[in-house]
C-alpha cells in the first residue's frame, strides 16, 4: 500500500514537471496547467488512502475549500487579478505554517503521554521551524500586498524612523526563538518558543511589505509566490514527504526566476528592492525638470492620430485602474481601419504583477501580434508617429537614461520621447505613483491629455467614429 | 540516512526547476506565476496526513483549517490560471 503511495507521488511529480515546462511557452501553456492539476489531483487522491484519516473533517475541509477557491476563481475580474494571486498565495503560506505546527502539537502531545520521549529530533524541530517561519512571512506579507494592490491600503511605500532596527530586532528574536525551539524540541520551553517564531513570523511579514512601493510589487508578488512554494517544501520536510519537497521546491525555483527576470527589468538587486524603501520620499532626489506640460484637447489629439501612420500604445497601471482595457482594444481598432499599424509595447514590470499588461489585453481581445517587448521596440521608435502613453510613468520616464542622479537611473525604459509626438494620457498634473517626476510630460514632442483614461479614449474612438 | 536522501531530492529538484523555465515570455509571467502557486497548495497532501483519528484535538483542527486554506489554493489557483490561459488562447482565430 505504502508502495502504491509513493508510485503515486512519483507520477504526480513528473506531471507537475511536464505542467511547469508546458507553462513555459505560449502553445502549451494551457494543456501544462491542466497537466499539473491532473498531478495534483493524483497525489490528493492517494493520500486519502492513507489509514486512520478522519474522513469527515479531511473530506468537508476540501469540499469547503473547493467551494470557496471555485467561487473566488469564477467571479474575480481580470483587473482584480493581482490582489486574488496575492491572496490565493498567502493562504498557501498559511497551510504551511499551520503543517509545521500540527506536526509538533502531534509529536509533542505522543510525548506527553511518555510514549516517544525523543520523538521530535532535531532535525526535524528546525524544519518545522522553517515551515512556520516562511509560511508566516508568505501569509502576512501577501496579505498586505493585497491589501496594496487592492486600494484597502495605501499604494504608497510606507517608512518609519528605526524601521531597519525594528525589522532587523524581528528576525533576531525569530532566530533566538528558533535556535531554543530547535536544540530542545522537548523541553517546558519549547512550546513558547514556537509560539513565539510564529506571532514573530507573522509580524515581518507585515514589517517587510510595508516599505515596498507600489511600482516595486512586481518583485514582491513574485518573491512571495517564490516563499510559498519553500513553506510547501519545509512542511515536506517536517513530514517527509517527497512529493511537497519536490513540488515545493520547483515552485520556489520558478518563483525566483521570476523575480529574477523582473529585477532585471528594473536594473535593481533584489536587496534594493527589498530594503531601500523605494518611492516612500517624494521627488527627494533628481533634478527638477524644466519646461511645461503641454495640455491638448481630445479633438486635437484626434486630428493628430488621424494623420499618423505608425502608432504605439504603452500601457501602464493607470490603464488598469480606469479599466480602459476595451476602450484601448477599440482606438487600436478604428485606427487600423484609418491605414495606421498599431501596436502594444508592454514593458516586463508595466502595471503591479509580472505580466499584468498582458492578463488586461488579452482579456480585451487585443490580437497576440500586435504585443511586442521592450527591446523590439525600442530601436525602430523613431519612426513611430505617436505614442500615446496610457497611465504609465517610471517605464517611460527618460531620468532613467539620462540623469544619473534619478533613483530609476538605470532601468530599461521603452523610449517614448523619441517617438514623433507622444500623448501622455494622465489622470492630473501631479508626480506619478512613485513620486517622481517625469521629464517626458515636458518634453517638447508630448502633449497631455488630462482626464480619465478610459473617458480619453472613448473620446478619440467617438471621434473616429463620427467622421 | 533518510534525512540526507530529502535533502538530495530537495537539491536535484531545485536544479530542475531552474533548468525547466529558463526564458518565459512575457505574455506567460501571470499564468506561470498563479500556476506555480496552485502548485504550491500541495501542502494539502501534508494537511490531510495531520488529520488524524490518532491526533490530538488541536492538531485535528489545525490540520482542518490547513486543508481549507490548501484547497482554496489549489482549486483557485488552477481555476484563473485557466482561465487567463483561455483568454489568451482566443487570439489564434
Amino acid at each position: 500500500m505504502e508502495n502504491l503511495v509513493n508510485l503515486s507521488y512519483i507520477a504526480a511529480a513528473i506531471l507537475f514537471v511536464f505542467g511547469i515546462k508546458m507553462l513555459g511557452h505560449a502553445d502549451t501553456a494551457r494543456k501544462g496547467n491542466q497537466i499539473s492539476s491532473i498531478g495534483m489531483a493524483l497525489a490528493i487522491i492517494v493520500t486519502l488512502l492513507s489509514q486512520g484519516l478522519d474522513y469527515k473533517l479531511v473530506l468537508g475541509g476540501i469540499a469547503v475549500g473547493s467551494v470557496i477557491g471555485f467561487i473566488a476563481a469564477k467571479r474575480v475580474q481580470m483587473t482584480g487579478m493581482p490582489e486574488l494571486v496575492a491572496l490565493f498565495n498567502g493562504f498557501g503560506g498559511l497551510a504551511s505554517l499551520l503543517v509545521g505546527w500540527a506536526e509538533y502539537q502531534r509529536a509533542s502531545h505522543t510525548t506527553l503521554a511518555g510514549l516517544d520521549i525523543a520523538k521530535v529530533e532535531t532535525f526535524t524541530a528546525a524544519v518545522i521551524v522553517l515551515a512556520i517561519l516562511i509560511g508566516g512571512i508568505t501569509f502576512t506579507g501577501s496579505l498586505y500586498a493585497w491589501g496594496k494592490l487592492s486600494g484597502k491600503l495605501g499604494g504608497r511605500a510606507l517608512t518609519f524612523g528605526g524601521q531597519k532596527a525594528f525589522n532587523a530586532l524581528l528576525a533576531l528574536g525569530i532566530i533566538v526563538a528558533g535556535v531554543i525551539f530547535t536544540l530542545a524540541p522537548t523541553a517546558e520551553l519549547a512550546y513558547p518558543m514556537l509560539l513565539a517564531v510564529i506571532v514573530l513570523a507573522l509580524l515581518l511579514g507585515i514589517f517587510a511589505v510595508m516599505p515596498i512601493g507600489g511600482g516595486d510589487m512586481p518583485v514582491v508578488i513574485s518573491l512571495l509566490n517564490s516563499c510559498s512554494g519553500l513553506a510547501a517544501c519545509a512542511a515536506g520536510f517536517v513530514i517527509a514527504n517527497n512529493v511537497l519537497i519536490v513540488a515545493g521546491c520547483l515552485v520556489g525555483a520558478s518563483g525566483l526566476i521570476l523575480t529574477i527576470i523582473m529585477c532585471k527589468a528594473m536594473n535593481r538587486t533584489l536587496v534594493n528592492v527589498l530594503f531601500s524603501g523605494f518611492g516612500a520620499t517624494s521627488q527627494a532626489t533628481g533634478s527638477a525638470s524644466t519646461g511645461e506640460m503641454k495640455p491638448v484637447s481630445v479633438e486635437d489629439a484626434y486630428y493628430i492620430l488621424e494623420a499618423a501612420f505608425n502608432v504605439i500604445v504603452i500601457p501602464g497601471y493607470g490603464m488598469a485602474v480606469a479599466q480602459a482595457q476595451h476602450a484601448v482594444k477599440e482606438l487600436g481598432e478604428v485606427l487600423e481601419a484609418n491605414d495606421c499599424e498599431v501596436r502594444f509595447a508592454i514593458h516586463p514590470v508595466a502595471g503591479r504583477m509580472p505580466g499584468h499588461m498582458n492578463v488586461l489585453l488579452a482579456e480585451a481581445d487585443v490580437p497576440y501580434e500586435q504585443l511586442v517587448e521592450m527591446d523590439d521596440v525600442n530601436p525602430t521608435i523613431e519612426m513611430v508617429d505617436v505614442a500615446i502613453v496610457i497611465g504609465a510613468n517610471d517605464v517611460v520616464n527618460p531620468a532613467a537614461a539620462d540623469d544619473p542622479a534619478s533613483p530609476i537611473y538605470g532601468m530599461p525604459i521603452i523610449n517614448a520621447h523619441k517617438a514623433k509626438t507622444t500623448f501622455c494620457l494622465k489622470r492630473g498634473k501631479g508626480a506619478g505613483f512613485s513620486g517622481l517626476e517625469n521629464a517626458l510630460f515636458t518634453a517638447p514632442n508630448s502633449r497631455m491629455i488630462y482626464g480619465d483614461a478610459k473617458a480619453t479614449v472613448s473620446g478619440l474612438v467617438a471621434q473616429f467614429k463620427d467622421s | 540516512m533518510e534525512i540526507i536522501l530529502l535533502l538530495f531530492i530537495f537539491v536535484l529538484s531545485g536544479f530542475l526547476g531552474f533548468e525547466l523555465i529558463a526564458k518565459v515570455p512575457s505574455q506567460l509571467h501571470t499564468p506561470l506565476m498563479s500556476g506555480s502557486n496552485a502548485i504550491s497548495g500541495i501542502t494539502v497532501v501534508g494537511a490531510i496526513l495531520a488529520v488524524n483519528t490518532s491526533s490530538d484535538n488541536l492538531s485535528v483542527w489545525l490540520g482542518f483549517a490547513a486543508i481549507v486554506l490548501a484547497t482554496i489554493n489549489v482549486v483557485g489557483g488552477y481555476m484563473v490560471t485557466d482561465r487567463m490561459l483561455g483568454m489568451f488562447k482566443k487570439k489564434g482565430k
